[in-house]
């Protein structure tokens, strides 16, 4: 093949410049990670800064002291003396609240997106709903914490209306901040469905709702249920919105159910971060581990359920 | 395929007139039908009937507006937005511009078999069994599949096999699977939109003389871009244009130039446009 003379191509600097940006984009990638891993060590040598003192390379010795470390933490309420103190009541309040916004959060949002994908006529009215949701996503979560407040904990005054601060208000709150989420997730999923899916079914003389009940809805499970537990995650990890609503800074009870009042994890965290005692530190570093444990959990969950329902599609 | 050609136009010659409008209470008839997408015509003054029991093949080059048409005679635009039709069009007297039109019930009994096989993900049996349950079928399943099966030429290859996937098929095989579950829910009409475009030779011809079975039962209308398919298969040919008129304004809206026996459409078509697009000058 010959070379035609109006071209200069240059092969050896165009795959420079490909490395290049190739390297570029890995130390991007780097940046995260490293990040983490720094993060981690910290939390975990500020976790194992007590006595007994194992040596830093003496991995299975301070690994062993972790776990001990970390399952008596999960064991013990909150108590002013840092030998007693543990998150026992704020793991119990998370997973309330865990259980509270996936059956608030998790039906409303996936009912939503199924309406505005499926059944919303595109119109003016749909645009300004898929606008709000969207802005919604990114409002600041105190603010919820302040919505919370006013609707669910006060009740705007309505004495018999007003929740005060149970887990009814904090679960509440938290569905709020997380349907956008879980209504953006789920109508991801559901427009990742083929149209001839769809057009087939109707095609037969099927209702929408038959449609979306035997093939859409099962076609974008692993997408939706992956979006949903990412946000039940989000919903875990907030702090801000819980102190607006009234989680309480120091609990010895364990919630009754949810009308009971309560703590959760990440709140406990930020109370023991503020106590002036250094030796607090080592307590809530172990926090961190506990809630960093339970979040890896759900991510894993979310990835195994995609991982699985991708392959049975397939097959 | 045998050639019953010579032997259908005699049959058909005295009951279909040459020219429409057309014979005897045509199955689906339009009259002045024109269609909209927002602001652009579609479709103009299309007036054509479908015979019952036979095969009418629309032809025409492309973005003339054939699948619009299809598309029009179990309203599946609706789903485009903004399309909307003018004039009249009916399928067995009901009217079908109206919008309080019944569509479930119109599906059912004029279905669909599209251009790219799409099975539902699920097995050879539910693929066919789904649309008789979703409609009420109360009588036997089991039989109904085989019964659906065996119509659309399937059995035999999937018999042993009816709970492995749809997709674990081949594209011919898919392609008739499509067909199968139209014919599970008894429709009466079966609209085809380019049914052979995604397949090879071999399953073009098994779903050809599938169709050739098929319409002693049922009237078939197929979009084609393929003459020698149109030629092959169909009892009456009708060939969509581009409107010049429009077409100077830089719209696309599709007429119908010629609505003939197929055989007299082939060997003297009266429209110079239809001579020239069957012998490949234009499209």
């Amino acid at each position: 093949m010959t070379q035609g003379t109006m071209y200069r191509s240059r092969v050896r600097r165009r795959r420079l410049t490909g490395r290049i940006f190739g390297v570029a984009c890995f130390l991007a990638t780097l940046t995260g990670v490293v990040f983490l891993t720094v993060l981690l060590g910290s939390v975990v040598t500020s976790a194992l800064s007590r006595p007994p003192d194992h040596p830093r390379y003496d991995l299975v010795g301070n690994g062993k002291e972790l776990t001990t470390y970390l399952i008596s933490l999960a064991g013990r309420f909150q108590r002013s003396q840092v030998a007693k103190a543990g998150f026992r009541a704020g793991i119990a309040g998370s997973l309330w609240l865990l259980g509270l916004v996936t059956t608030f959060a998790i039906p409303v949002g996936v009912g939503a997106a199924v309406y505005l994908e499926e059944f919303a006529a595109p119109g003016r009215l749909r645009t300004i709903i898929d606008t709000n949701i969207a802005n919604l996503a990114g409002v600041p979560s105190i603010v919820y914490g302040l919505l919370g407040l006013a609707v669910f904990v006060r009740a705007f005054g309505v004495k018999t209306l007003a929740m005060g601060p149970t887990l009814w208000a904090g679960g509440l709150t938290l569905s709020l901040l997380v349907l956008p989420i879980v209504v953006i997730a789920t109508r991801e999923a559901l427009r990742a469905v083929p149209k001839s899916l769809r057009h087939a079914a109707l095609g037969l003389g099927a209702t929408r709702w038959q449609v979306v009940r035997d093939h859409v809805l099962p076609s974008a499970l692993p997408g939706i249920l992956t979006g949903t537990i990412l946000a039940l995650s989000r919903a875990v990890g907030e702090t801000a919105p819980l102190l607006m609503v009234g989680a309480a800074g120091s609990t010895l009870r364990v919630p009754k159910g949810p009308s009971s009042g309560y703590t959760a994890l990440p709140v406990e965290i930020y109370n023991y971060a503020k106590e002036p005692d250094p030796a607090f530190a080592a307590v809530a570093a172990g926090g961190i581990l506990i809630l960093l444990a339970l979040l890896l959990t759900m991510n894993a969950a979310a990835i195994l359920i995609r991982n699985r329902y991708a392959r049975h599609a397939r097959s | 395929m045998p050639d019953p050609e010579g032997l259908m136009t005699l049959d058909v010659q005295p009951t279909i007139p040459a020219a429409p409008p057309t014979p005897p209470e045509p199955v689906l008839s339009a009259r002045s039908l024109s269609v909209w997408y927002g602001a652009s015509q579609a479709l103009k003054d299309i007036t054509i009937g479908i015979p019952r029991n036979q095969i009418t093949a629309l032809i025409g080059p492309s973005g003339c507006g054939k699948s619009t048409l299809l598309r029009c005679f179990n309203r599946m635009n609706d789903l485009i937005t903004g399309a909307r039709m003018d004039g009249e069009l009916a399928f067995e007297g009901q009217d079908l511009i109206s919008p309080l039109t019944d569509v479930i019930t119109l599906r059912r009994r004029v279905g669909m078999v599209f251009q790219k096989p799409n099975p539902f993900p699920k097995s050879i049996y539910q693929n066919v069994a789904w649309g008789a349950r979703i409609n009420g079928y109360q009588g036997d399943m089991d039989e109904l599949v085989e019964k659906s099966l065996r119509r659309a030429a399937l059995w035999d290859e999937v018999k042993n096999k009816l709970h492995r996937s749809g997709f674990d098929l081949s594209g011919g095989q898919q392609q008739r699977l499509c067909i199968a579950r139209t014919l599970a829910v008894e429709p009466e009409v079966i609209l085809m939109d380019e049914p052979c475009s995604a397949l090879d030779p071999i399953a073009t011809a098994k779903v050809e003389d599938l169709m050739d079975e098929l319409k002693s039962d049922y009237t078939i209308v197929i979009v084609t871009h393929n003459m020698q398919q149109a030629r092959r298969v169909s009892d009456l040919t009708a060939c969509l244009m581009l409107d010049e008129a429009a077409s100077k304004d830089g719209h696309r809206t599709g007429i119908v130039v010629e609505f003939n026996p197929t055989e007299l459409l082939f060997t003297t078509p009266k429209d110079p446009r239809t001579e020239a697009y069957i012998t490949g000058r234009i499209g």
